[in-house]
């Protein structure tokens, strides 16, 4: 983790070289077409192994209760020149603009598309093996920027009976907020690592049948992923959940 | 006629005194040789020499009016089944007297004198001395084996040996051709007790009655047989007298003697003792209690917490409970690869005039995040001695360092901060120290519940209150002074 940290701190001045794009109009083109030509240039990339196409049978928590089946929307841009800068008051702006149409409510399709800006982007639905959905291999693997950017997921619950006293867990290697049907349920502020039952909401309770989890996440440099899971009243993964992207 | 100067000197003092003090009880805890703590139809009592003993509603406040009939010395109490078993010392005198002594015993269904239930049996001796023996029965303690039920009985003092003999549970009698078994010299006011397949002997070593000269001090020995040998920590066996030090005089308070334990639940234990001075309460023989540690095998004396400023860390991950409030930057950045010959200067650290503005004035919930000694991480810990208490504790408020804004739970079982300490019984906070050595912070009440919560990390970044598992570090906090 500290080695992690110290590569971290040696990327940013770099990054903030290249994220600085607003204050310095001048260089952004430049910067900009440098970074869009960088990535270009690699013809190999994939998101094996981190990710798998969707798959249509019954999906449910993996062993540890982690949820491994998400909709994803490709990042939006979003520059900042040090993670240090997600305070509560920063994120509460960040993660209450509205960046596409009805993104607090969208349950998306896969291949769905929405502009953000200037950006047109792709909702793509998404299965991993991992505890952790790692956005920065997604991101990385549909040639997108990695860093200084604003993920949006999406994923539905499906409980087989009315859950009450259940809190959602979640880490984020980037700040987060998290919606449990439509509600505020966790947000993680700061420069974060990813760390499984970071932060934990308050009791909630999962409705029988369908509930809609969705979170955005907001990096600077960083290797952005998440991973979240529902514990019961006594600490335990509640497993006994499907997952689906309707 | 006092004047209004020294009268504002005195109820200063007083303030400052009620509110440094913590670690007597309050109320009017005197007693020489307290017996174990027992818990009776609701209340505390422990009886001392001379007959009598203290009762406490809450463990905190004691005030005299137990009854015990007999006189003598040095009493203990063992609750067997469902009636209380009381031993006490009929004895010459010790010091002062001759060393011919009776170790007696007699029961009763309750400790409250105002219960109808409450009569003493007629006492039995179950041991004695002769006067010339190189022993004096004096200063019983009693111990029921949770190991198989079997009843014990050590007593003795200086003169000589502490003896243990074996009693029947259902009378109380000794138990027909028992012969008694020389276990420490030494010592005197032994107890003995088990824990994790060891039994451990209990003894106050040092001069007795001497008020703040009194050199009193309690060590331990243990053994795998409740008939030793008990060892120290050295090997050396307490027939040759050894003893590991348990408690020893402090923070005011002098000449600790007569072990008793109390198990609270499981991760919490008491231990009560007597001081022989307590300076702060004109050098009186007090009750003392305090929390009981352990320590690679070995008990120790704990501490209430102290007054003062804290990082309260989580046990879970080391993270520190804060203000969930932005961060400030401080000034500066990055000051390494810089010319070593430059002057180097202190940097003042943040303080809380530095962010206060920044905060929201209402309620401002939590967080646990890496400890910065930023002003939203620390915190002053402050006892409420009017507020009543606990089993040797008061309830404590805890507020952020210089203001007043105080931790509350909240009717949904959370927990957050509140601008102002109003008293109100969500804002006082119980503090065990466990037998780990961290502590369980526990509000008095939760709004509008009868559960009995702690401050849990529910995640590493997330406080809460829930249920206290003494095996889940995420239920224990540390108080630490930078």
């Amino acid at each position: 983790m500290k080695k992690n940290r110290m590569r971290k701190a040696f990327l940013l001045p770099a990054v903030y070289l290249m994220l600085t794009g607003a204050a310095f109009p001048g260089h952004s083109a430049y910067l900009h077409k440098k970074w869009s030509y960088a990535v270009q240039t690699d013809t190999g990339r994939t998101l094996a192994p981190y990710f798998i196409a969707p798959t249509t049978g019954k999906k449910t928590p993996n062993p540890d209760g982690f949820i491994q089946r998400w909709l994803l929307l490709e990042p939006i841009n979003k520059p900042n020149r040090t993670n240090t800068v997600f305070t509560y008051t920063y994120l509460n702006t960040a993660f209450n603009t509205e960046y596409f149409p009805n993104q607090f409510t969208i349950l998306p399709k896969d291949g769905e598309t929405v502009k953000a800006g200037e950006q047109e982007l792709t909702w793509h639905a998404l299965e991993t093996n991992n505890f952790n959905v790692k956005l920065f291999r997604f991101a990385y693997g549909y040639y997108k920027h990695t860093y200084a950017v604003l993920f949006w997921a999406v994923t539905v619950v499906n409980s087989p009976r009315e859950m009450k006293n259940v809190r959602l867990a979640a880490g984020s290697n980037g700040a987060s907020i998290w919606w449990v049907n439509s509600k505020e349920a966790l947000l993680l502020e700061g420069d974060r690592r990813m760390v499984m039952d970071d932060g934990v909401s308050n009791r909630l309770t999962l409705n029988k049948g369908k509930n809609i989890i969705r979170v955005a996440l907001i990096n600077g440099p960083g290797l952005s992923d998440f991973c979240v899971r529902f514990l019961d009243e006594k600490g335990v993964p509640v497993k006994d959940l499907t997952i689906s992207y309707q | 006629m006092i004047s209004i100067n020294k009268l504002f000197t005195a109820v200063a003092l007083y303030t400052f005194w009620s509110t440094q003090v913590v670690h007597a009880q309050i109320g009017k805890p005197f007693i020489h040789d307290p017996s174990t703590i027992a818990l009776s139809d609701g209340k505390y009592y422990t009886f001392g020499t001379g007959g009598g003993g203290l009762i406490s509603e809450d463990g905190w406040s004691w005030n005299g009016g137990a009854v015990r009939p007999g006189g003598g010395a040095a009493p203990d109490i063992l609750k067997v089944g469902d009636r209380y078993l009381i031993v006490y010392g009929a004895t010459g005198g010790g010091l002062a007297g001759g060393h011919a002594g009776k170790i007696l015993t007699m029961w009763n269904k309750t400790l409250d004198p105002k219960s109808p239930d409450f009569k003493y049996s007629d006492p039995v001796v179950v041991a004695s001395s002769d006067g010339v023996e190189d022993q004096d029965a004096i200063d019983p303690g009693l111990l029921l084996d949770p190991t198989d039920g079997r009843l014990w009985l050590s007593y003795g003092t200086y003169f000589g040996y502490i003896r243990l003999v074996e009693l029947d549970p259902k009378t109380g009698e000794r138990i027909k051709g028992n012969k008694a078994l020389d276990i420490a010299i030494d010592c005197e006011a032994t107890d003995l007790m088990y824990q994790d397949g060891w039994y451990y002997l209990l003894g106050t070593h040092g001069t007795c009655c001497d008020g703040p000269n009194s050199t009193y001090n309690i060590v331990v020995g243990r053994s795998r047989k409740v008939t030793g040998p008990y060892v120290d920590n050295m090997g050396r066996e307490m027939l040759k007298g050894g003893g590991k030090m348990v408690l020893a005089a402090g923070d005011r308070l002098i000449g600790p003697g007569h072990f008793g334990r109390v198990v609270v639940e499981p991760g919490v234990q008491k231990m009560s003792c007597h001081y022989e001075a307590d300076l702060d309460q004109s050098g009186r023989s007090v009750l003392g209690i305090r929390p009981l540690l352990w320590k690679n095998g070995w008990p120790v004396a704990g501490d209430n917490v102290k007054p003062g400023t804290y990082e309260i860390e989580s046990e879970r991950r080391g993270y520190a409970l804060g203000l969930k409030v932005d961060f400030v930057r401080m000034p500066g950045r990055m000051r390494f690869n810089r010319n070593a010959d430059e002057p180097v200067k202190p940097v003042p650290s943040q303080e809380l005039a530095d962010v206060i503005k920044t905060w929201p004035t209402g309620n401002i919930d939590l967080r646990i995040d890496d400890y910065m000694f930023r002003p939203q991480q620390k915190w002053t810990v402050t006892p409420v001695l009017e507020a009543g208490g606990y089993l040797g504790g008061p309830y404590y408020k805890i507020v952020i360092a210089g203001t007043d804004r105080a931790l509350a739970a909240t009717a949904d079982a959370e927990v957050t901060t509140v601008p102002t300490f109003t008293g109100v019984p969500e804002q006082l906070w119980r503090i065990d120290q466990l037998t780990d050595g961290t502590y369980r912070i526990m509000p008095k009440v939760i709004p509008n519940s009868k559960e009995s919560l702690a401050l849990v990390s529910s995640g590493d970044s997330t406080p809460t209150l829930a249920r206290f598992d003494m095996n889940s570090d995420n239920c224990k906090w540390n108080f630490r002074s930078h």
